[in-house]
């Protein structure tokens, strides 16, 4: 019996490009500013220390937002540049580019951001960032062994071979087969079973 | 690219994996039955399911956000249809009506059609004090607390003391904007 990874994941994982560029970083934050996760694959030049540069993602996304929101054209009522909004409140970007690459975001009203930095040829990525917010819940949320607002480490859960294969440098094979391979020792199985029945219904 | 549009929660609930409903039932009341054995004060369970779908909750609100697609909700009578609507029925299978609105729309009592956590349930003499379905309270509580909504969720009548239906209070304490964490001078 597949204990994670049974109901299905909706959408389906997007195709990879052809040119086999594919991400370079991925950030996840919580809504607290917590990094949850970080990936790189392919990332030549760092010029601060991890902390630092979660700390400046953070800002410029937080910024950003708030730039976007008071710049709407469209909502009537907005409140002062640096305001806190709710999260999912107000007009929100998706995505930007320089020329030497594509940052796409976001956010769910929950407060959990989704960052990856690109190719700036990539097309939109919303389609892939909601895949990874599916493959978060079914595999981090759904952890038991997993407490909220804490990184993720990868020995806990499968999200990692999920991504690497989807969207880093591998990005032909499929999530299904590697869910099928790992395995699951037994007593977190019978906790994962009794919080399976108990949060699914 | 078009946006997503919210799915409907018989769409979802036709999708999402599911167990059969009496395991589910049998599995709660043996949950209840052995908090009951093991606090033995009836208050100390209530608070304790209470915890429990808190806890609940605040994982349960990422799966629904995602599955659902819904966008966030413009005040508090979307949110409460919404949960009534597409929440009860993606997770429990029942549909839930929303009533009895108070004037600032703070305030408002959802309806249970039916619940299944009930099946086969008698409360005994000895635990006429106890809430059974209390989980559910802590689960819209921990779910509205991660879309920055402080609530509080009690409730109002309960079938198994005797009233007509299951009716949820809940009521609106605030919304929390998110602040910028850090420091500025870090």
């Amino acid at each position: 019996m597949q204990f994670f990874g049974g109901s299905e994941i909706s959408p389906s994982p997007p195709v990879p490009t052809a040119s086999g560029n594919n991400a370079h970083m991925m950030y996840i934050f919580n809504r607290n500013g917590v990094c949850l996760l970080y990936r790189e694959w392919n990332r030549p030049l760092r010029t601060l220390d991890s902390n630092q540069d979660h700390k400046l993602m953070f800002g410029l996304l937080f910024s950003l937002k708030s730039l976007t929101a008071k710049m709407d054209p469209s909502s009537t009522e907005k409140g002062n540049l640096g305001v806190p909004q709710l999260p999912g409140q107000g007009c929100s970007f998706h995505s930007f580019r320089t020329n030497t690459y594509k940052l796409s975001f976001m956010e769910s009203p929950s407060g959990i951001k989704i960052i990856l930095v690109t190719h700036p040829k990539a097309s939109d990525l919303r389609e892939s960032l909601k895949y990874i917010y599916n493959l978060y819940v079914e595999y981090v949320v759904k952890n038991p062994l997993y407490t909220p607002g804490t990184p993720i480490r990868s020995v806990e859960n499968l999200i990692d071979f999920n991504f690497h294969y989807t969207i880093g440098p591998e990005a032909s094979y499929s999530t299904q087969l590697l869910t099928n391979m790992c395995e699951v020792s037994d007593d977190l199985a019978q906790v994962s079973l009794l919080q399976h029945l108990v949060y699914n219904g | 690219m078009a946006p997503a549009v919210p799915r409907s929660g018989d769409a979802i609930f036709a999708n999402v994996e599911r167990v059969n409903a009496e395991l589910f039932t049998l599995t709660y009341g043996a949950i209840v039955r052995q908090l009951l054995t093991d606090l033995e004060e009836v208050d100390e369970v209530n608070k304790q399911l209470d915890q429990m779908g808190y806890n609940i909750g605040i994982r349960l609100i990422d799966e629904f956000l995602a599955k659902s697609n819904v966008t966030r909700c413009v005040d508090f009578r979307e949110t409460a249809e919404v949960i009534a609507k597409v929440g009860f029925k993606m997770f429990l299978g029942v549909t839930a009506s929303v009533t009895n609105w108070d004037t600032e729309g703070t305030c408002c009592s959802l309806i249970l059609d039916d619940n299944p956590l009930v099946d086969f349930v008698e409360l005994p003499d000895t635990c006429q004090g106890l809430y059974y379905c209390n989980i559910l309270s802590g689960v819209v509580r921990g779910a509205l607390e991660m879309v920055s909504m402080k609530t509080e969720v009690t409730w109002v009548r309960d079938m198994l003391r005797g009233d007509d239906a299951f009716e949820l209070q809940v009521k609106l304490l605030k919304q929390v904007p998110e602040e910028y964490p850090y420091k500025d001078d870090e």
